[in-house]
């Protein structure tokens, strides 16, 4: 272990064994004779924040779809929170939560609206809803714009409301496509302060992002370069082993291997 | 002569009782020859402001020039001069790569080959694919298609609303290399991004926030400007450690930034007596380091200096 652990949390949940959330073996996807998924294996284990990354064409998106339950893999196993990616697609769907920065919300919904219309989806009760409506709305400090339509916020505040809806059913995984782009640094921030405390309240997060400063904030980061995973290990420990003063060497280093243009 | 001059633009949107004002008095001059970045996050009226430099838009108030033309009188003067790529992918779909590209050399009254020096670097890697409709072509190679086809008309002034967005750190690179290339042959670039890091790559950036300009300046000024002492702080459990630095008195901001916490210090701040606050709490190992401040870290610093002053 590094003498620094740069993982939040107190203790990396990446050491304890046998509380995986996410099992993959050998999980592949074709397409005709292009193979976008090349028999990646990994546990994501619970309450973790696991990094993602890749470069654009890597096979990252295929790779989140089929553990969605969005997308049948060719060959290879894998599991989400206990179910089985080829057989349980909807217990998956039912049990984990999504988020990007291409769909999130409804913007001509108000915010409130947008929250009962995802939780109803997810079948929670009106009870459920109407309580938990408040406690999200407080944290976020927009009690007053309940009704206002999601258009009308400013773009960060949609990106944290956004995730708040997504882990509003109380997943045990939520899933993030690039949740940060395009807001500012502050708001980037404040929006991985949310991520921490999700991650402590014992859900486990699965991240993509192009910011290699925030690869840093991961307890484990996978890099996929052409289908397949190059590395997966803890920021402190791929920088040691590929000799790089930062992620973002890192990442140049595996990524630039690859032969697939996007 | 400056190539593009912005004097005091204000932009409005929507209805009198439902306005958004998306430019709050913008004012910027950008050199002939330059490499002009303008940097902020989605919202910040990047595009707004491009669009009106490119004539396809109008400011509510304010002027411009671009190549010493006015924007508004000598608006096709200017359309002659100018190659634009939006952040949206707007070329036809259903013609070919050589079809697009043709296309606009020809309404600009020039041919692909009178012209083909100029795109030869960028063109030719997505040449092999001339005959596929630009609809089925990836990410990065409908780019390079695009700044092609903005660049077919040998423009002085480039604009490039975004290119760099949702793409990765490896394209990201080559991308701006190609920037500085075509930079080196005399075409003045503007050039947005929401990617702080890639400030350092330009002659000079406007930082740019809700509508506002935060700082104007080379990335070297920008940085010698944030005029305080800042430190990289870690240790184990950095989320303890982030509330912990909150609670001192001597220490203004801190925020997480990669591995470490960056923490802005008061100017006449005491190391050792940090260290020892901080060593009380049983933060070991523990490593703190004077650095210096990234374009980031200066962007913080303007925002927040902005929304104390409201």
């Amino acid at each position: 272990m590094n003498k620094y652990n740069t993982g939040r949390s107190v203790e990396s949940p990446s050491s304890g064994a046998g509380t995986s959330v996410i099992s993959v073996q050998d999980l592949t996807k074709r397409f005709g004779d292009f193979t976008a998924v090349d028999a990646i294996s990994f546990e994501v284990n619970k309450g973790e924040i696991f990094g993602f990354l890749g470069a654009n064409g890597a096979g990252k998106t295929t790779a989140m779809r089929m553990l969605c339950g969005l997308s049948l893999p060719t060959s290879g196993k894998a599991t989400v929170s206990g179910f089985d990616v080829y057989r349980q697609t909807e217990e998956i769907k039912k049990n984990i939560g999504y988020m990007s920065q291409k769909f999130s919300l409804y913007e001509d919904l108000t915010v409130k609206e947008n929250i009962r219309f995802y939780a109803g989806i997810y079948g929670k009760t009106d009870a459920f809803i109407k309580e938990k409506t408040e406690k999200v709305l407080n944290e976020l400090h927009l009690q007053s714009e309940a009704r206002k339509l999601v258009k009308s916020l400013p773009l960060g505040w949609k990106q944290k409301l956004a995730f708040s809806v997504a882990v509003f059913h109380e997943p045990h995984i939520v899933f993030l496509d690039e949740p940060t782009g395009g807001v500012d640094p502050v708001t980037r921030r404040e929006f991985w302060n949310m991520i921490y405390h999700a991650a402590d309240s014992g859900i486990t997060i699965f991240v993509t992002t192009h910011y290699m400063d925030e690869a840093e904030y991961c307890h484990r980061v996978s890099i996929m370069v052409d289908g397949k995973i190059e590395a997966l290990d803890t920021p402190s420990n791929l920088k040691k082993t590929h000799e790089a003063k930062s992620m973002d060497e890192v990442f140049l280093k595996l990524a630039r291997k690859a032969t697939r243009n996007d | 002569m400056q190539a593009v001059t912005v004097d005091h633009i204000s932009m409005f949107y929507g209805s009198k009782k439902n306005r958004i004002q998306a430019l709050h008095g913008v004012s910027f001059a950008v050199a002939e020859g330059e490499l002009f970045g303008i940097i902020g996050p989605d919202g910040a009226g990047k595009t707004s402001l491009f669009r009106i430099l490119t004539t396809l838009l109008l400011a509510t108030e304010g002027s411009e020039t671009v190549n010493g033309f006015d924007v508004i009188k000598d608006f096709k003067e200017i359309r002659k001069r100018v190659g634009y790529m939006p952040g949206r992918f707007s070329l036809y779909q259903d013609l070919t790569v050589a079809e697009n590209l043709e296309f606009f050399a020809t309404i600009f009254n020039t041919s692909i080959e009178e012209n083909y020096d100029l795109v030869k670097e960028i063109y030719s890697q997505i040449e092999p694919f001339k005959d596929r409709r630009t609809g089925k072509l990836s990410g990065g190679m409908k780019q390079k298609l695009a700044l092609s086809c903005a660049l077919i008309h040998r423009p002085s002034v480039l604009f490039l609303d975004e290119p760099t967005t949702g793409v990765d750190a490896v394209s990201r690179k080559e991308f701006w290399e190609m920037l500085k290339r075509l930079n080196q042959q005399g075409i003045t670039i503007l050039v947005s991004t929401p990617y702080m890091d890639e400030a350092s790559l330009c002659d000079r950036v406007a930082l740019i926030q809700a509508g506002k300009i935060l700082s104007v300046n080379t990335p070297q000024g920008i940085r010698g400007a944030f005029g305080k002492p800042l430190l990289a702080i870690r240790s184990t459990d950095m989320l303890r450690l982030l509330n912990a630095i909150r609670k001192y008195d001597e220490a203004e901001d801190c925020y997480p930034f990669g591995e470490y916490h960056h923490v802005v210090m008061k100017s006449h701040f005491n190391e050792e007596k940090l260290r020892k606050y901080l060593q009380q709490q049983s933060f070991e190992p523990l490593e703190i380091n004077p650095v210096q401040p990234d374009i980031e870290d200066c962007f913080i610093a303007l925002m927040s200096s902005i929304s104390e002053r409201v």
